[in-house]
This record gives C-alpha cells, sequence and structure tokens, in this order.
C-alpha cells in the first residue's frame, strides 16, 4: 500500500477532500488518475475543451449543459478539489452515517442531488426554471422527432403540472416536489467496498423505492 | 340477493357440468375426454347403446323416410364435449371469483384447483373412473404457449431487461440446483432407507428433481398481484420462473435421454454432451425466438392494410415460433418468452392503437382462460385412482426438499448477486423470493409425460407432483399474502404518469452517461446508451414502421397520453355533472365542452393538431390564470371559471363540433362490415361532400326563395298558423319561415326517399308529424325544441342535453361557420336529410 499513500500525498488537503466527499482513498486515487489523463496539458486544472475533447460528451445532448456543472460562474477552470466535490454528488445517500446536527449536510445527500440537477436546467441561475429554459433541455433531448409546436405544448404542460404557484417558473421548491412523489430517478455514485472501481450506476426502480425511505 | 345469484350461477354451473358429464357418459370406455382430441376419435367408435336409437339417423343405413331432423352426436361430440368443458371451467372461474373475501384469503389458482376437487368427485360419483384427464400433449401444444406469451408479451420491457442477469442467474444456476439437489438428497435417503422398497436409481430421482424444479409462473403471478409487492422483486420471480420453465424442460430432456441411455452406458462423454446439449437447448431456443421476434416486427410493419387481423400474425407467429422450436428440439417455452418479449416494443409502435389494445385483451382472454382449465384440470386429475401410490417417506422428503433447497439456492445465489449489484436484494425479499417458489402445471405436465416403461415408478412420482402442486399452491399461496404483510416486504408504489417525472428521468440518464464518461468508465449506463444508439439508428429502422419511428419518443408518448387523458375525464365530467352543469351556465358550458371535443380531437388527428396548436396549449385540470402565449384560458374542469372567449376561437370549435357529430352520427348508423369496425374512417370526406351540398342546396334555396318560392310560402302561411296553433307553438314570424320551408323540404324529401325514417326516428315521429300538419302528433313537448329536432339525430345520445343550447343565439355559431348564410335553420335542413342519402 505504499504507492497508494504516496500518491494520496501528492494530493493536497486529500483529508479534507476526504472527509467532504465520503470517498475512500481509492476513489480519490482513482479519480486523480483521471483527472491527470483528462488534463492533457498538465496544468493542474481543466478546462472546457478538456471535457469537449471526450468523444462520448460530444455526443450527449445536454452535455455542454453537464460541462458547464462543473464550472462555477465566472471560472474557466476546475481544479482536482472541485473536480472530486461535483462527483460526489454522484454518491449513494449513506444510510448508516450517523446523524451530527451540527455537520454540514453531505454533498451527496438527496436535496443537493436534486440542486445539481436543477441547475442543469436553471441556466440563468436564477433559482427558476423559465419556460425558455425547459424549452431549450426539451429541443436538446427530443431533437428532430417532435415540431416546434408539440415541443411548445409539452413545455407548458411540464411546466403546469409542477407550478404550484402558477407564476409560469418552475422554482426549485417546486423542482424538489415534482421529484418526490413521481417516477424518478435517483443517481447514485456508487462504490462498491473493497472495489477500485468507480461504479456509476443507474438505479432505476430500485432507487425510487429506496428513496421512498429516505423521504 | 347476493346470495342468490351465486346460488344460482353454481346451479347453472352444475346443470352444465352434469352435461358435459352426461354426454362422456355416453361413451363410456373412453378413457380421455375433454381435451384429448386424439383418443377422442377413436373413442367414438365405442357407442354406447343409450345413444343407437339416435345415431342410427345418420349412420349408412338406408333411410325409409326423409328424416326432418336428425340427431348427430357423433358429429360434434369431440368439439361439443371440448367447448363444454371450457364452459364449465370459465363457470369455475366466475363462481370462484363470486366472493372477493374468499378470494382475498385463498389465491385464486388455489380456490380453482378446489374446484377442480368439487368438479372431480362428482366425475367419480357418477363414473366411478377418472374419465377426464388433462393429457401432457394437450397441455404443452395447446393451453401453455398462450401463457407463455401472455405473460412475455405483457412482460415489464425494461425491467425485465435492467434485471436480466440476476433472473438468468437464477433461472439457470438456481433451477440446476434445485434438480440436482433434490434429485441427490432423495436418492440418498432412499439408500438409506427412508423409503422401503422402490425401483428408483439415480438417474430416475434426477428426473425426478428436475420435472420438480419448474416453478409455476401462473400461480406464482396470481399471487404476487395480489400482493402488489415491489418491481424488483416481482420481476425476479416473475422473470425467473417463466425462464426457469424452458429450463427445467430443457433439463428435463436431458435427464430424460440419460434415463433412456442407461446407467451404464454413462461416461464423461455423454455427460459432456448432456451439458453442451443443456446450453445448445436453451440459448438456441432463446435465439429462434429473437428471430420470430424480428419478423413479426417486419411483418407489422406493412400490415396497415389488413388491420384486421394484425393482432392475429402475432400470436400465429409466437405460437410458430413455439411449435418451430420443437421441431427443431429447441426449448420451446424459451423461444415464445423471447419472441415475446422482444418483439412487443416494435409491434406496438408498429401497429394501429386499436390492434394493440385487440391483441392484449386476446392473449389475456386465452391465457386466462387456458390458465383457468389447467387448475380445475388440476384439481380434477386428484380423482385418478392410478396415480395414488402412496409413499409416505417419499411424499414428505419430496415436499421438505423442494422447500429446502429452493430457500438455500435463492440465498444463495442472491448472496452472490449482492456483491455486485447496487441495490442489495434485501432479506425479506429473499424469503419471499424462496416462498415464492410454487410448483405447478408444468411440473404436472412433466411428471405426466414420464415413460412408464422407462421409469417403473412413474405412478408415484406423478402422485407426489399431484400433492407437492396442491401444497405449494394451496398452502403457500394462501399464506404468501399474510407473510409478505408480516415481513413488510417492500411494496410497489403507485406513481402517477407526469411528463416531469418522464424529462428528468430522461435528464438524469443523460447526466449518468456524461458522469461515466467523465469518470472513463463502461459503466452501465455507457451499455444502456450504446444500446439505445444502436436500436435508434439500425434496429428501428429494420422493425419500425417509419410514423411509428417519430412518435416513439417517450417524452412525447408521456405527453399525448396525457392529454387523451385528460380529455376523457373532461368529457366523462362534463356528462356526469349531467343536464344541470350545462343548462346553468350553458353558453360557457356548451363552448367549453365543444372546444374539449377539438381538443380531442387534435391530439387524436396530428394535422388538426398543426394548426389547431393553440388548443392543445392548456389541458389540464389545473386552471391556469395566466394567459400565456394564447389569448385563450385555458380548459378547466370547472365551467364556472371561464372567461369569454374570442369569437374566432369558438367558430372554430364550433366547426369541430360539428365535424365530430356528424362522425358521431354516422357511426350509429347500423351497418356491417366484415373488415372494419368503424365505418368512417375519413370524416373529412364526408365534410366535404356535407358543405358542398349544403352549399349547393343552399344556392338551390336562395334562387327558390326569389323567384319561385316567395309565393308558396305566401300561400302556406295562413295554413301553417292555423294548424299550429292549437298546438301552442308561438306563430312568430321568425319561426314560420323555417316552418315552411322544413314542410317544403319534407314533402319533397320523405316522398322520395324512405329511408330517411329509418334514420331519423325522432324527426319521424315529430317533423313529419308537423310537416303533413297532422294535429294529433304530440307536438307539445317537443314543440319548443323544433329548430333544434332537426338537427338533434346528429347528436350522440349521450350529449342529448346539449340539445336546448341550441334554441341560444350563440347555437346559430356552428353553421355561421359552414355558410354565411341568414338562412340558418333551412340549409341546415335540408343538407341533413341529404346527408343521409348520401
Amino acid at each position: 500500500m505504499g504507492s497508494t499513500n504516496s500518491t494520496l500525498l501528492k494530493i493536497p488537503n486529500v483529508e479534507v477532500l476526504m472527509q467532504e466527499t465520503g470517498f475512500s482513498p481509492a476513489h480519490i486515487i482513482r479519480l486523480h488518475d483521471r483527472f491527470k489523463a483528462l488534463d492533457k496539458e498538465g496544468r493542474g486544472h481543466l478546462c472546457p475543451h478538456d471535457f469537449g475533447a471526450i468523444k462520448e460528451l460530444a455526443m450527449n445532448p445536454i452535455g455542454d449543459r453537464i460541462i458547464g456543472a462543473f464550472f462555477s460562474p465566472g471560472k474557466e477552470t476546475v481544479d482536482f478539489h472541485t473536480f472530486v466535490k461535483i462527483l460526489a454528488h454522484f454518491r449513494p445517500v449513506d444510510k448508516d452515517r450517523p446523524k451530527e446536527p451540527n455537520s454540514p449536510e453531505p454533498i451527496n445527500s438527496r436535496s443537493n442531488k436534486l440542486k445539481f440537477a436543477f441547475q442543469l436546467y436553471d441556466q440563468d441561475k436564477d433559482g427558476k426554471i423559465s419556460r425558455d429554459e425547459l424549452l431549450q433541455v426539451l429541443r436538446a433531448m427530443l431533437g428532430m422527432q417532435v415540431t416546434d409546436e408539440q415541443l411548445e405544448s409539452i413545455a407548458d404542460r411540464t411546466i403546469q403540472e409542477a407550478d404550484l404557484d402558477r407564476d409560469d417558473t418552475i422554482s426549485f421548491e417546486e423542482f424538489r416536489k415534482a421529484c418526490k412523489h413521481k417516477r424518478f430517478t435517483m443517481f447514485r455514485f456508487c462504490i462498491r467496498p473493497g472495489e477500485r472501481k468507480l461504479m456509476l450506476t443507474l438505479c432505476h426502480w430500485s432507487s425510487e423505492l429506496q428513496d421512498q425511505h429516505e423521504l | 340477493m347476493a346470495f342468490l345469484q351465486q346460488f344460482a350461477l353454481l346451479l347453472a354451473l352444475l346443470i352444465i357440468f352434469s352435461t358435459s358429464c352426461k354426454t362422456a357418459m355416453l361413451e363410456v370406455d373412453s378413457a380421455e375426454v375433454g381435451l384429448n382430441y386424439s383418443l377422442k376419435s377413436s373413442a367414438t367408435e365405442n357407442i354406447s347403446t343409450s345413444t343407437n336409437d339416435s345415431t342410427g339417423g345418420h349412420g349408412s343405413s338406408t333411410i325409409t323416410t326423409l328424416p326432418i331432423v336428425i340427431w348427430k352426436w357423433h358429429h360434434v361430440e369431440t368439439p361439443y364435449l371440448v367447448a363444454l368443458w371450457i364452459l364449465t371451467c370459465w363457470l369455475c372461474k366466475l363462481v370462484a371469483e363470486l366472493n372477493h373475501n374468499i378470494t382475498s384469503v385463498i389465491p385464486e389458482s388455489g380456490l380453482l384447483i378446489m374446484m377442480g376437487f368439487i368438479l372431480g368427485g362428482i366425475v367419480w360419483g357418477a363414473d366411478k373412473a377418472q374419465t377426464f384427464k388433462l393429457i401432457p400433449v394437450n397441455f404443452f401444444y395447446y393451453l401453455l404457449p398462450q401463457i407463455v406469451l401472455d405473460a412475455s408479451y405483457c412482460m415489464p420491457n425494461k425491467l425485465f431487461f435492467s434485471n436480466l442477469g440476476a433472473i438468468l442467474v437464477h433461472a439457470v444456476i438456481g433451477t440446476c440446483w434445485n434438480a440436482g439437489t433434490v434429485g441427490i438428497a432423495l436418492w440418498g435417503c432412499y439408500e438409506g432407507g427412508a423409503m422401503g422398497n422402490l425401483n428408483i436409481g439415480l438417474l430416475q430421482f434426477l428426473l425426478f428433481g428436475a420435472l420438480m424444479s419448474a416453478v409455476d409462473p401462473v400461480a406464482v403471478i396470481a399471487v404476487f398481484e395480489e400482493v402488489h409487492v415491489n418491481e424488483v422483486l416481482y420481476i425476479l420471480v416473475f422473470g425467473e420462473s417463466l425462464l426457469n420453465d424452458g429450463v427445467t424442460v430443457v433439463l428435463y430432456n436431458v435427464f430424460d435421454a440419460f434415463v433412456s441411455l442407461g446407467g451404464p452406458k454413462i461416461n464423461a462423454a455423454e455427460i459432456i454432451k448432456g451439458i453442451i446439449s443443456f446450453f445448445v437447448v436453451s440459448f438456441g431456443g432463446s435465439f429462434l425466438g429473437v428471430v420470430f421476434a424480428v419478423l413479426i416486427s417486419m411483418l407489422t410493419r406493412v400490415t396497415k392494410n389488413v388491420q384486421v387481423i394484425e393482432a392475429g400474425f402475432i400470436i400465429v407467429l409466437g405460437y410458430l415460433s413455439y411449435l418451430t422450436a420443437e421441431m427443431l428440439s429447441l426449448s420451446a417455452i424459451l423461444s415464445i418468452t423471447f419472441c415475446g418479449v422482444c418483439c412487443q416494443k416494435y409491434i406496438t409502435a408498429n401497429m394501429d392503437e386499436k390492434s394493440v389494445t385487440t391483441l392484449r385483451y386476446v392473449l389475456k382472454v386465452m391465457a386466462n382462460g387456458s390458465e383457468t382449465m389447467i387448475f380445475v384440470f388440476l384439481g380434477l386429475s386428484a380423482i385418478d385412482q392410478n396415480i395414488w401410490v402412496w409413499n409416505t417417506g417419499f411424499i414428505l422428503l419430496t415436499i421438505l426438499f423442494i422447500v429446502i433447497f429452493r430457500f438455500m439456492g435463492v440465498f444463495f445465489l442472491n448472496w452472490l448477486l449482492n456483491q455486485s449489484r447496487l441495490i442489495p436484494i434485501d432479506l425479506t425479499d429473499q424469503f419471499v423470493m424462496g416462498y415464492g417458489g410454487l410448483r405447478g402445471a408444468v411440473a404436472y405436465g412433466l411428471a405426466a409425460s414420464l415413460d412408464e416403461k422407462k421409469i417403473p415408478e412413474k405412478n408415484l412420482m406423478l402422485g407426489t407432483t399431484l400433492i407437492v402442486v396442491y401444497f405449494t399452491v394451496i398452502l403457500q399461496g394462501i399464506t404468501m399474502k399474510p407473510l409478505v404483510q408480516w415481513l413488510k416486504v417492500k411494496k410497489a408504489t403507485q406513481s402517477d404518469l407526469t411528463l416531469n417525472g418522464k424529462m428528468n428521468n430522461r435528464v438524469f440518464e443523460h447526466v449518468l452517461t456524461a458522469m461515466e464518461d467523465i469518470c472513463g468508465r463502461m459503466g452501465d449506463n455507457w451499455w444502456t446508451r450504446h444500446w439505445n444508439y444502436f436500436e435508434d439508428k439500425y434496429v428501428c429502422w429494420l422493425l419500425m414502421t417509419s410514423d411509428a419511428r417519430k412518435h416513439k419518443d417517450p417524452i412525447f408518448g408521456v405527453f399525448h397520453k396525457l392529454n387523451l387523458e385528460d380529455a376523457k375525464k373532461y368529457v366523462n365530467e362534463g356528462e356526469s355533472k349531467g343536464s344541470l352543469a350545462f343548462i346553468r351556465n350553458y353558453d360557457n358550458a356548451s363552448v367549453d365542452f365543444k372546444k374539449q371535443l377539438a381538443l380531442e380531437y387534435a391530439d387524436i388527428m396530428p394535422d388538426i393538431m398543426n394548426d389547431m396548436s393553440e388548443y392543445d396549449f392548456g389541458i389540464d385540470n389545473v386552471p391556469v390564470t395566466s394567459v400565456m402565449k394564447n389569448p385563450l384560458p385555458s380548459v378547466s374542469l370547472n365551467v364556472h371559471e371561464l372567461d369569454r372567449k374570442s369569437m374566432l376561437n369558438d367558430l372554430s370549435a364550433h366547426h369541430l363540433l360539428d365535424q365530430h357529430l356528424y362522425k358521431s352520427r354516422r357511426d350509429n348508423r347500423p351497418t356491417y362490415s366484415r373488415s372494419h369496425y368503424n365505418t368512417s374512417e375519413n370524416p373529412d370526406e364526408m365534410q366535404e361532400i356535407f358543405q358542398r351540398t349544403m352549399r349547393s342546396r343552399l344556392e338551390s334555396f336562395k334562387s327558390a326563395k326569389m323567384g319561385v318560392n316567395p309565393a308558396k310560402k305566401l300561400s302556406k302561411h295562413p295554413k301553417k298558423d292555423s294548424t299550429h296553433k292549437p298546438n301552442g307553438k308561438p306563430a312568430d314570424p321568425h319561426r314560420t319561415h323555417p316552418y315552411g320551408d322544413e314542410d317544403f323540404e319534407f314533402s319533397a324529401d320523405s316522398a322520395s326517399s324512405s329511408e330517411i325514417a329509418g334514420h331519423f326516428p325522432r324527426r319521424n315521429t315529430n317533423a313529419p308529424g308537423a310537416g303533413v300538419d297532422n294535429p294529433t302528433a304530440n307536438n307539445m313537448a317537443v314543440a319548443p325544441s323544433q329548430t333544434a329536432q332537426g338537427r338533434l339525430p346528429w347528436t350522440p345520445t349521450n350529449l342529448r342535453h346539449l340539445a336546448p343550447l341550441r334554441m341560444s343565439t350563440r347555437s346559430t355559431d356552428s353553421f355561421a361557420m359552414a355558410d354565411a348564410s341568414v338562412d340558418d335553420e333551412a340549409p341546415e335542413e335540408k343538407s341533413g336529410s341529404h346527408h343521409t342519402r348520401l
């Protein structure tokens, strides 16, 4: 395990990071390797075009938004700490973690996951998903299959469904409620004990059942 | 009252049952009646004396005089008995389902077996022998395929494929484990002397173990659906039991071959061959099923012109996949299973919505029907004396071992699976999985098809299998529900279909694949994504029509479904509120109602949707206060909340409503078509004809009015007034004009075409009465709505409460759209009568 420790030592503030994110040393090392692989020029941080170089990501209809989620507003780069913290959203919700009243909410809590999802829609960061924002996402995902009129109808209906205060936008609270009792896929970033691989899996049906219990 | 009804039903069942018994008793020697076609034909030779006098009529003997009617029992005997037995079994189900208090305690399958006991008792009492039984050939060729096809076709596809790994592990390894351990353990006990002296070797025990490992999907699903367990558990048990049947049959055949081969000849090479054969047969069968699925999907691309039999193709091809696999000695059950699972998505997209519904219902009817028969006959089999070779040790040990080893297998395999499962299968679920190992008809069918020459103790095995089936289906079935409740097994969550949910799911899928890409790992999402990509690009292109491809997007599908639902709900609401709501508030309500119909229309017909796109905007139960891009407030269920609407939209709504009404009126016409069940597939065409005729009629009317008619009308006027005043009709000038016209119209029309009377029953009683100035007609009641009367036939009967609305000034809108003329009543009347004659 000497190599493990030496790699870990290279990463600054690794204990803080591990504590914040809940990743194990093995995961951190694995992510660090990946980070270095993405950072082709070895600057120690990633730029949007580094993400763009991932071929599969370019195929993703909402890939731009997801890349955008790594960069806080005004910043052009993302360092390893931020990178890991963003990915920590996808860890499964810790059920066993003892609830300490004064500890900050973990990154992988349900509401933080929802916040992450919410900001994918909310591009102008005004805390609301407007009709146009929704329309953009829908257009990206549905593509050529439906006409603009149909797309607009779908967007309108979607807003109506979630919109409780009737301001024609979906606020975070409304978004959370819409996700609460609906057929909803919660994403987890799941790492098996003793497994060095990062496993990110979509838990389709089973996860929502679990979510019922977590609520 | 309820009791009386039940009693009557029971009586009816008994009568029908006794008929089938009686008819069967006519030929005493026939050992296998009911479903047995093959033996039936030979049995018909044994004509008992009681039918001699009647059957003589159709015999080849010379007749002395011309018979008027002939008793031809033996012509119809076989199909008649089959039909009677089917009826009897279904009536059993009816009786079993009568009382919900009982079905909530005892699962239906158990009840049916008990009904089978009762029927068997009656047969026994009458015949003192088993006259009816289920023979394996009929079971495997005529009863099982539709059950499997239905189960696989209705399988939740996504759930199935996402859990396919676990299902396969349980179905393949679990089944082999069960077969092997039960066989060996029984053999060990036999060697230990626990069952006395039997003529069974190790191979026979293994064969018995193989047939005992078939978990019955029917019994399991019946129980699990009743208790609503969570989806993962459900799909694991369902998928396992379905695939497990196929694996069991394969395993059975392998062991059967070993038994035929005999102990000494089996060496390592044969065993390896057996293992290879196992995999070839299983995977070959599955592959064949996929091939047939592709064939079916491709076929449904081109069946648009023969929509009536579209659904039939699926059933026939599914059955063929079963038979083909059987012919190639591949696993037939696996073949039809994969056929159903794989083609489901594409044929649903390709076929017309009606065909999809038809297929679903037909499959359900067939599957439920044969399921019922299977269970009843399982119960009925209990009266066979031959099979009851009692061996307490064998029977008890079998039950013990199948339960123990089932639990062991399930726990071990789940432990193995949980090592790599993201969400582990928890202990209660595992326990329920183990407990859900009900044995059913497949085990019995396999046991019944054992060869007595090779297996001397066949009857013992058959009897034991029956006892195991009764034990598991009835006892475990009954205790399953309390157990699930007691263990607090996670139940299925009812969730509504929402656009938000669907959309968020989609976004999250994309997010997750993106995260996998960023982390640089090929996870599940990578596979899902690439499969989706591949499917979109090639599979759909091959298997789906271009139309279906366009509309297959799930988000759009949900949107469409929700809209349809709302429209339906809205119409129902409007109807259930009845005329009250409409009368109180009819101006708004009527318009609103029509608009809703227009909306429904817009959803059904995309071409209208395009130019009416502003309509499908706000269909929701939630009233939207805000006015978004269109000036119309959305349709609201609350009719009182409606604002004034713009005239233009009203008009188009009226126009659409009229279209709709014409359509439904046409549907009411008694027509029969061999290949279509709705005659007006194209209402646009009719509308076109209608409008054109109306216009031409209007022209002629106008010219007539200008030229000849006024004189005629003037002459009629006094006569009209005098005849109608006694009837209490206001003789205002506005009224008389339509009357005169109607009269004019009718004298021309009703004389020329008498079929109007047939099509217009309403008008037949009232309007002609007015037309020929018959004062005795009971015009009193209908008189005020005379103007509406002319148009009423177009309204479907359930919309009748709308009729008074036509009296209001707004009602003229509907044809102000169609013709800009001031003479609104007359052309409508004319064209209407003309329309019917088209």
